[in-house]
């Protein structure tokens, strides 16, 4: 009987457009890819419904299960200069190097000024730290109470100098007659799901104290219920 | 000019033409297409892909010392204590002995679960829902814009007589059910809601019902 022969073929097979596209994908990640910041603190969210995506001009606090709060701007020049203003009200100089390094980093815990009772790190030591060690300190929150509200400080110098860069975005655009897309400052809360409802009250109310009534509370997309 | 060398010893056979070496035009892809993966890898992972959603809300401001609170119809309340517990209340609160003489608030224990609050609000809320439900129909069939039905489901929610609901919680309470309760409200087409604080009378109360 005669044997079928198999028709012998070549092992190794065109690799081209693989690479082609595993080459796409990696030029598409890497010029999407806004890489992920690490903060001090974990904060597990609710999920809601909603589907709105949070706004790009935003301050945000978040407040972890302790109810410790944490506090951050998005925008990096509004957040060394608000740095600038709360040493000028707290008596503190930042040098440029403490500004550029605090403009890169993301939302932090720390007092700027010890309040009585606080032995932990403040925040010009904070800044200083390597990225690494940084990671590792436990913060203790802004403190927010009212005899030393610096979280109330944090927002307001935020909101001015958020408001002073909008404009001065605004007459560039007029100079150069660019149309300008003004996108107005939000409020985020951010906090964890277990956090007890009085915690995040009091920064509600440290938030309604300077007439800011209108929050983004972010939460986890869920899927809403199924008609049975 | 300089002239390159081309003996190369015992070279001088049968060819006398020098012949580039015949090479194959494929290179070996694979340390390439590992290292495109191992970097395609990396992107994947630590790129964030989707921005956090979040839930607009607007607070009440404190209303100034001497105002009477606002009268509002068709009103419910919930109140939210330990251990994701959750109770309501109709209209007005009236406590125990009350000048009017009406028989004082009770709260009623619900869960969050979907035959709890879901159906209580469906209940509560039905005209909206058939309104909002109607419109949408006239949506699909393309009778109205979409931007209209926008306005008039906006507008349904906040008609004089919709069910307004205040959403209240003690100490203990935690975060997640109160995000549960206003999402909750968003699902069943509740406009008119507010987290308000809680009155000495209505804790006392919820102290003495949850025991």
């Amino acid at each position: 009987m005669a044997k079928i022969k198999m028709p012998k073929s070549n092992p190794s097979l065109d690799m081209t457009p693989m690479v082609d596209l595993a080459f796409l994908l990696v030029t598409f990640f890497m010029l999407t890819a806004t890489s992920r910041v690490t903060e001090p603190v974990i904060v597990d969210t609710p999920s809601s419904i909603s589907d709105k995506l949070l706004p790009e001009n935003v301050i945000m606090i978040s407040i972890d299960a302790a109810g410790k709060s944490f506090f951050n701007i998005n925008n990096s020049d509004v957040r060394k200069r608000t740095l600038e203003k709360m040493g000028q009200q707290y008596n503190i100089t930042f040098t440029e190097e403490e500004k550029k390094r605090f403009g890169g980093m993301t939302s932090f815990g720390v007092p700027i000024v010890p309040v009585p009772g606080y032995t932990g790190v403040l925040l010009k030591e904070y800044i200083n730290m390597e990225d690494s060690k940084r990671v590792t300190t436990k913060s203790a929150g802004i403190p927010h109470d009212s005899l030393h509200n610096q979280l109330r400080d944090w927002i307001q110098f935020g909101r001015i100098e958020a408001a002073k860069q909008a404009k001065a975005q605004k007459e560039k655009a007029e100079k150069l007659d660019r149309p300008f897309k003004y996108e107005p400052l939000r409020f985020a809360l951010k906090a964890d799901g277990k956090t007890n409802y009085i915690a995040v009250k009091e920064v509600i109310k440290v938030f309604t104290d300077i007439d800011i009534y209108r929050f983004n509370l972010i939460t986890d997309l869920e899927q809403g219920p199924t008609a049975e | 000019m300089a002239e390159v060398n081309t003996d190369d010893g015992g070279g001088h056979g049968k060819h006398d033409k020098k012949r580039a070496k015949k090479s194959s035009t494929r290179i070996d892809m694979t340390p390439m297409v590992d290292l495109a993966f191992l970097l395609l890898t990396f992107f994947v992972l630590t790129s964030t892909f989707s921005k956090p959603k979040t839930m607009e809300i607007n607070f009440p401001a404190e209303p100034p010392p001497g105002v009477e609170p606002m009268k509002v119809n068709n009103a419910l309340t919930f109140i939210m204590t330990i251990d994701n517990g959750i109770f309501y209340y109709d209209g007005e609160f009236y406590p125990e002995g009350n000048a009017k003489g009406v028989p004082p608030t009770t709260l009623i224990k619900t869960d969050f679960s979907s035959e709890g609050l879901h159906k209580l609000l469906l209940e509560r809320n039905k005209p909206t829902i058939t309104a909002i439900d109607k419109l949408k129909e006239q949506l699909m069939k393309k009778e109205i814009a979409d931007t209209t039905y926008k306005r008039l489901a906006v507008g349904e929610k906040g008609k004089k007589d919709a069910l307004t609901v205040l959403v209240k919680s003690d100490d203990k309470a935690i975060y997640k059910n109160i995000i549960d309760v206003i999402d909750e409200l968003n699902i069943c087409n509740v406009g008119k809601y507010a987290i308000v604080d809680m009155g000495q009378k209505e804790l006392d109360l919820l102290n003495a019902t949850n025991k």
